[in-house]
């Protein structure tokens, strides 16, 4: 494995953003002013703010907010604490359970979730105890003289974790916890995940990824090594044999394709792709901007994509959606977001036909009008055009095969085509575990993927240790 | 509208609520805007001998809810720190422009005979309707043998009233302190003086709270501190206490009260009133929003005795205080039980885990099929004791279910489990 260090060939599935959409103009605002439409969309609470909201909790017995959340944060103890001034102490209660608490707070639709159910719902009050806001300020505010968790005495155990993103990255910090070594395996130049990559600029501002990273790493006992991809410089056979157990973070790395013709002319490409330059890029007046533009898709990706555009510049956002307002995934917070900043939604509308121009790059794309017929989407027989510089793609994510391509991989029973686990997060292979976005367990979201990786650890770490007991 | 005007002690205002001796009464600057307000009257700031007392820099501290709403305030300030002539001066002023107002003024002298006996004419001259003695005032004087000192002792409360009497025509009204063991004593030994009503409470020996960098308790004067006198909506209890214990004790049957402490609002009020005050003071509600919370007060105390039908305060002055006893008389056989209303509940869990640890284990937490819980009183196991109602967030969703027990009014006096129960 070690005179593998580099990949053998660079992966390039969809054109880049450079390649696709270079054709097009940079946005005519400076960086300075372009940088507050990405600052935070949520501003963070004062302390007085802090002190006012976290009075209103009840202090629920059996809360049903913790209850809602993925994560199984303590809610009540951590908002008293906070009202308390024991801002420490609610940071830790907080990631304790969510070693990502900090990201978790900025980008949990927390409207359906824990906020969701706050018994401050109820009746004539209709104002949840805003539980997001107030985990953001413990675990911005709280200020450590040293890592909060101590590791336990060595186990001797060595554990591979494939995917540094919040499924890996909270199962390596649960396993260094309980005393075992972990070395993360990560495609990518950086950790993260889609913290780093995918999330939209405004809900996790500046550094803030690197950031949590560096804190988890603090714990000690976990190694990173960058350019390692599973499939490809790296198997899964190999990992089983080197280390005690495997746990699989990998997330969903390619996008579902339409099935047009000219799918990959200039000027379209999938809403990740553009997402994460804009995420790495330094000086956002070198972003291509296209003036009027179409977004495929209804789930929040979609949303951010559109809102992101919109905040670059663009005059002309269209989403469209092939079915109604009410099949959307994304929740009724995201298209409020949508809708304050422009963005035309156009329901049961069905990509036909790609348009190009004399140059080969798009300039619109044919809509098939759909209905419900017989409880089958259905065209209506109705098309119409829209004119755009480019098109986005947000029709979902999927999980990449190649990276299970060796004969161990082969072996992993799947779900669909994501990996089969159990409550355990086991996979079919002994000792090796999976889970985040790449398992078919929950919804596709960070908080969830924390707590498989913080499950997955827990179990590994129960199963390691009983063999040692027993011998 | 219902008519608030009262006559307290012989002293008439159009309303019953005064200002209480303190900052808000301090001068004729505060007084007369707190007329324009439309205060009833007021007493202004206590009296006492040139040369005037001297105040310490801070002076106030405070004991917070969650909100930082504030419950109690205490204090460090002694009596008037202004010359008494022109505080005389200033009275009679006031009073001549402002007539139909009750003008009362605090004093607060050495506790011997001269002191008192130069003072009072003084006092009259200015027009004033009335005098209240200061007795109470915990801090500071004390040790110069004043205020609290004499409270404290029921005689000297007695005779220096004595000499009010004795020295002076206008009606005299005893202000209690409630830093004592039984208010009773100081309410009777005045009543023995001759006083024309008492007054209560005053302030109670308080301190709020602790710096904990600093390691010193609140207020700071330089890097130490002293107690207070605690006032504010969190003494209300005890002053509603203290009224109802001189209001239903038979020694002193008619003796006028005047209900301080603690008071903000028109109910706040009218309670007093309940328990047989027939007018009330207020000073921190005052000093925490300024003159102008009389309007509501008025307002709301008219509209509520409209609700009710009573035409004037007299009509209900007092009406608690029949329901007013002591516990051994109290009916053994009586038996409330808490029902929930399940539309009502935000399932917050609350009651249960209040009932579950510290109380009867009467609440059962019913988890349903959906993960949400329903919470269920266990009605056999229910003792009755408010606690579930108390610490629930939804007002009117417990309520304490009187029941139909079969039994017979029973006290403990003639409670057969009671080993010294009296015969019957
Ligand atoms: C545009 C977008 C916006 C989103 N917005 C939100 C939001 O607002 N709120 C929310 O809760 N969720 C949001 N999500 C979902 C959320 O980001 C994911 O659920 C979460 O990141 C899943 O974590 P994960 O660790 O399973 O996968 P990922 O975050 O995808 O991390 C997987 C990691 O594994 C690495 N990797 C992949 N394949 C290999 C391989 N073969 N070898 C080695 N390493 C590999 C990747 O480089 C990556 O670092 C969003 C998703 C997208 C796409
Ligand atoms: C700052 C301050 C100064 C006071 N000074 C006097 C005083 O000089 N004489 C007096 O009889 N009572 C004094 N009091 C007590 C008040 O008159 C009143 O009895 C007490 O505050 C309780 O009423 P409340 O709860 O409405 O404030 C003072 C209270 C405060 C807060
Ligand atoms: S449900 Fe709401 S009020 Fe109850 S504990 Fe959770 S945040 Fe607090
Ligand atoms: S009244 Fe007291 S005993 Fe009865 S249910 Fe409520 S808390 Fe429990
Ligand atoms: S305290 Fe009140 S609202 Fe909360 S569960 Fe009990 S009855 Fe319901």
């Amino acid at each position: 494995m070690e005179g593998k260090a580099f990949p053998k060939k660079i992966k390039k599935e969809e054109p880049t953003v450079i390649d696709s959409l270079n054709h097009l103009p940079r946005p005519n605002q400076n960086h300075a002013s372009l940088a507050e439409h990405f600052s935070d969309l949520a501003p963070p609470l004062t302390d007085r703010q802090a002190v006012l909201e976290a009075s209103r909790c009840l202090y629920c017995y059996d809360a049903p907010c913790v209850n809602a959340c993925p994560s199984e944060i303590d809610i009540p103890s951590f908002i008293r604490n906070i009202h308390q001034e024991n801002v420490q102490g609610a940071a830790q209660k907080i990631l304790s359970a969510n070693i990502l608490g900090g990201s978790c707070a900025r980008v949990c639709p927390t409207e359906i979730l824990c906020q969701q159910a706050c018994v401050r719902n109820n009746h004539q009050e209709c104002a949840p105890v805003l539980i997001g806001l107030l985990q953001r300020y413990a675990v911005d505010h709280a200020e450590f003289q040293q890592h909060p968790f101590q590791r336990a005495a060595s186990t001797g155990k060595r554990i591979a974790v494939v995917g540094a993103g919040p499924a890996g990255l909270s199962c390596a910090h649960r396993l260094a916890w309980h005393g075992h070594d972990v070395v993360i395996f990560e495609a990518r130049e950086k950790a993260g995940g889609l913290n780093e990559y995918g999330i939209a600029k405004y809900k996790l501002v500046d550094d803030f990824a690197q950031r949590e990273v560096d804190f988890v790493l603090q714990i000690g006992g976990i190694e990173i090594r960058h350019g390692q991809v599973l499939g490809d410089n790296l198997s899964l056979a190999e990992l089983q044999q080197q280390f005690d157990a495997v746990f699989l973070g990998l997330g969903l790395n390619t996008v579902r394709q339409l099935g047009l013709a000219s799918e990959g002319a200039p000027g379209m490409l999938a809403a990740t792709e553009y997402i994460r330059e804009l995420r790495q890029a330094d000086d956002l007046t070198t972003l291509p901007v296209a003036d009027r533009c179409i977004v495929l898709g209804a789930g929040n990706t979609a949303i951010d994509m559109a809102v992101q555009m919109a905040r670059l510049g663009a005059r002309d956002v269209n989403l469209v959606y092939r079915r109604g307002v009410e099949d959307m995934g994304a929740t009724e917070h995201e298209q409020h977001i949508a809708k304050e900043n422009q963005v035309r939604l156009l329901t049961w509308a069905q990509p036909e036909e790609v348009l190009l121009d004399d140059q080969g790059r798009v300039c619109g794309m044919r809509f098939a009008r759909t209905h419900m017929c017989d409880g089958r989407l259905q065209p209506t027989g109705e098309t119409f055009e829209l004119a755009a510089d480019a098109i986005f793609k947000a029709i979902g994510q999927a999980f990449d095969d190649s990276a299970l391509s060796d004969s161990s991989g082969q072996q992993l029973a799947r779900d669909g085509e994501r990996i089969r686990v159990d409550e355990q997060l086991r996979t079919s292979l002994p000792g090796v575990y999976a889970g985040g976005d790449c398992t078919q367990l929950g919804q596709d979201l960070t908080v969830q993927a924390v707590q498989h990786g913080k499950l997955a650890a827990e179990a590994m770490h129960a199963h390691l240790m009983l063999n040692v007991e027993a011998a | 509208m219902a008519d608030l005007s009262i006559e307290f002690a012989g002293i008439k205002a159009p309303n019953p609520f005064w200002l209480a001796s303190a900052p808000p009464t301090d001068k004729a600057y505060n007084v007369v805007r707190a007329y324009q307000a439309g205060w009833g009257g007021v007493v202004w700031k206590t009296l006492g001998e040139d040369p005037a007392a001297v105040n310490v820099s801070s002076r106030y501290s405070a004991h917070y809810g969650v909100n930082r709403e504030v419950m109690g305030i205490n204090n460090i300030e002694l009596i008037t720190d202004r010359s008494l002539e022109i505080n005389l001066r200033e009275i009679t002023q006031v009073k001549k422009d402002w007539p139909d107002r009750a003008l009362i003024v605090s004093l607060m002298v050495p506790c011997v005979e001269e002191s008192w006996k130069a003072i009072l004419p003084l006092v009259e001259a200015t027009g004033a309707d009335g005098i209240e003695l200061n007795f109470g005032c915990p801090h500071g004087m004390p040790e110069r043998g004043m205020g609290a000192a004499v409270g404290q002792v029921p005689e000297y409360v007695e005779q220096v009233t004595r000499w009010c009497k004795t020295y002076c025509s206008l009606p005299v009204i005893v202000k209690l302190t409630p830093n004592i063991t039984d208010i009773r004593q100081s309410a009777r030994a005045a009543h023995r003086g001759g006083a024309d009503a008492v007054s209560l409470i005053n302030t109670i020996n308080s301190i709020t709270s602790v710096d904990l960098e600093r390691m010193v308790a609140n207020p700071i004067v330089g890097d130490m501190s002293t107690h207070g006198g605690y006032c504010g909506s969190a003494v209300k209890p005890i002053a509603l206490n203290m009224v109802a214990e001189i209001a239903r004790d038979p020694a002193t049957h008619g003796l006028p009260i005047c209900g301080i402490g603690g008071i903000g609002s028109w109910r706040d009020a009218a309670e007093f009133v309940a328990l047989g005050c027939g007018a009330v003071q207020v000073c921190t509600a005052a000093m925490l929003h300024g003159f102008r919370i009389v309007d509501e007060m008025k307002d709301g105390l008219s509209r509520w005795m409209d609700s009710q039908g009573y035409r004037s305060l007299q009509e209900f002055q007092g009406r608690a205080v029949g329901h007013t006893t002591d516990w051994k008389y109290l009916d053994i056989n009586y038996q409330v039980v808490a029902k929930i209303d399940q539309a009502a509940c935000i399932s917050c869990g609350r009651c249960h885990i209040a009932c579950e640890d510290t109380s009867h284990q009467a609440i059962a937490n019913l988890k349903q099929a959906d993960g949400s819980h329903r919470y269920e009183v266990i009605d056999a196991e229910c003792v009755g004791c408010n606690l579930c109602q108390i610490t629930c967030p939804v007002q009117d969703c417990i309520e304490m279910v009187p029941q139909d027990t079969g039994k017979p009014f029973l006290d403990w006096l003639h409670d057969p489990r009671n080993p010294y129960r009296e015969a019957s």
